[in-house]
């Protein structure tokens, strides 16, 4: 069983060897043999020896000439952009923060406001709160034992 | 100027000299994605990003290794999560194909109507079959038939065994042939 599977191997090897033109002179002579001695065989390097013949007339294609012209520019764009959403983005964060901080202080100072409310606000506060460290430690979680943590899903 | 000056400066924030490494492999980096995802739009659109995540990572590269190398694990990992996001594989298999040139096919057929479309034929089999593959296998397929490279290169690009390339590459040029059937 063994023995078979490394022969698979080693037919592998010189079959794709063979195609791509990385094989030595002994190599190409025992897949001769091979080949002459094995009609099954022989037509599987009839086969591969196609694809790789189909694949050679191919050419991935080009894209306009025009298209290089602009790609520095297009790319120097989207850091500048990526830098705007960063400071965007603080600047809401920040703001917003703040906002809601003297918001929350407000309705708890008003002396009117029914304790009901007063509380709802303060359970809505904690339970984002949670929810948030929640979200944050499951990512740092996922992140660390994922196999596939190099892979952005 | 020497590449690994380049790397320098652009670590050190200079877009002028990250704009001359992009100037550098941008063809190479679109025409990697684009062996990987099959579409000109998006090839464009993911090896740009490429570019501004390695220009937001530069502090990681080692100016002293090519910069090809790490530019390309963030271009393949891009590509890869387009391809395994659903939604662009419903709208991959509505686009036309089209991302590869039968040139020598179009020159052998010459004004053989007949031919021209056999031909045609043929390389809207090959793209499809080829866009079937498991990627693993189909990456591999690029890097060998439309970037050229030897197993050994392919081999230190994708950090895995000379003999895993080969087997892949069987893998892949079987399934073609099994798609590609009694094609003549």
């Amino acid at each position: 069983m063994n023995g078979d599977r490394y022969s698979e191997e080693r037919v592998r090897e010189l079959l794709m060897g063979a195609l791509d033109g990385e094989l030595t002179q002994e190599a190409r002579a025992e897949l001769e043999r091979l080949l002459a001695s094995e009609p099954l065989l022989q037509e599987e390097w009839k086969r591969l020896s196609r694809v790789k013949e189909v694949t050679e007339s191919m050419k991935l294609r080009k894209p306009p000439e025009e298209t290089w012209d602009g790609y520095w520019n297009s790319v120097y764009s989207r850091l500048e952009r990526s830098i705007a959403w960063i400071l965007v983005s603080i600047a809401a964060i920040v703001l917003i923060s703040y906002g809601g901080w003297h918001g929350v202080q407000d309705l708890l100072a008003d002396a009117e406001l029914p304790w009901y409310i007063k509380g709802s606000v303060l359970a809505g506060i904690v339970g984002l709160a949670m929810l948030l460290v929640s979200v944050v430690r499951h990512r740092i979680f996922v992140s660390r034992s994922d196999p596939y943590k190099d892979i952005q899903r | 100027m020497v590449e690994q000056v380049l790397v320098e400066r652009a670590q050190a924030g200079d877009t002028e000299a990250f704009g001359e490494l992009v100037g550098r492999y941008m063809r190479r980096g679109y025409f990697a994605a684009l062996g990987l995802v099959g579409s000109h739009e998006d090839a464009l659109d993911l090896s740009q990003e490429a570019f501004v995540r390695a220009f937001r990572a530069r502090s990681t590269i080692d100016p002293g290794r090519p910069f090809y190398p790490w530019l390309y694990q963030i271009i393949r990992r891009l590509c890869f999560n387009f391809v395994r996001d659903t939604r662009t594989r419903r709208r991959k298999l509505e686009a036309a194909g089209g991302w590869l040139a039968d040139e020598v096919g179009n020159r052998a057929a010459g004004t053989n109507p007949e031919r021209e479309a056999e031909r045609a034929e043929l390389r809207e089999r090959f793209e499809a079959a080829i866009g079937e593959l498991p990627e693993a296998q189909r990456e591999v397929l690029v890097l060998k038939e439309f970037e050229g490279l030897k197993y050994r290169e392919i081999a230190e690009l994708l950090d895995i065994p000379i003999g895993t390339v080969m087997s892949r590459l069987y893998a892949a040029r079987k399934s073609l042939a099994a798609s590609l059937g009694d094609v003549s």
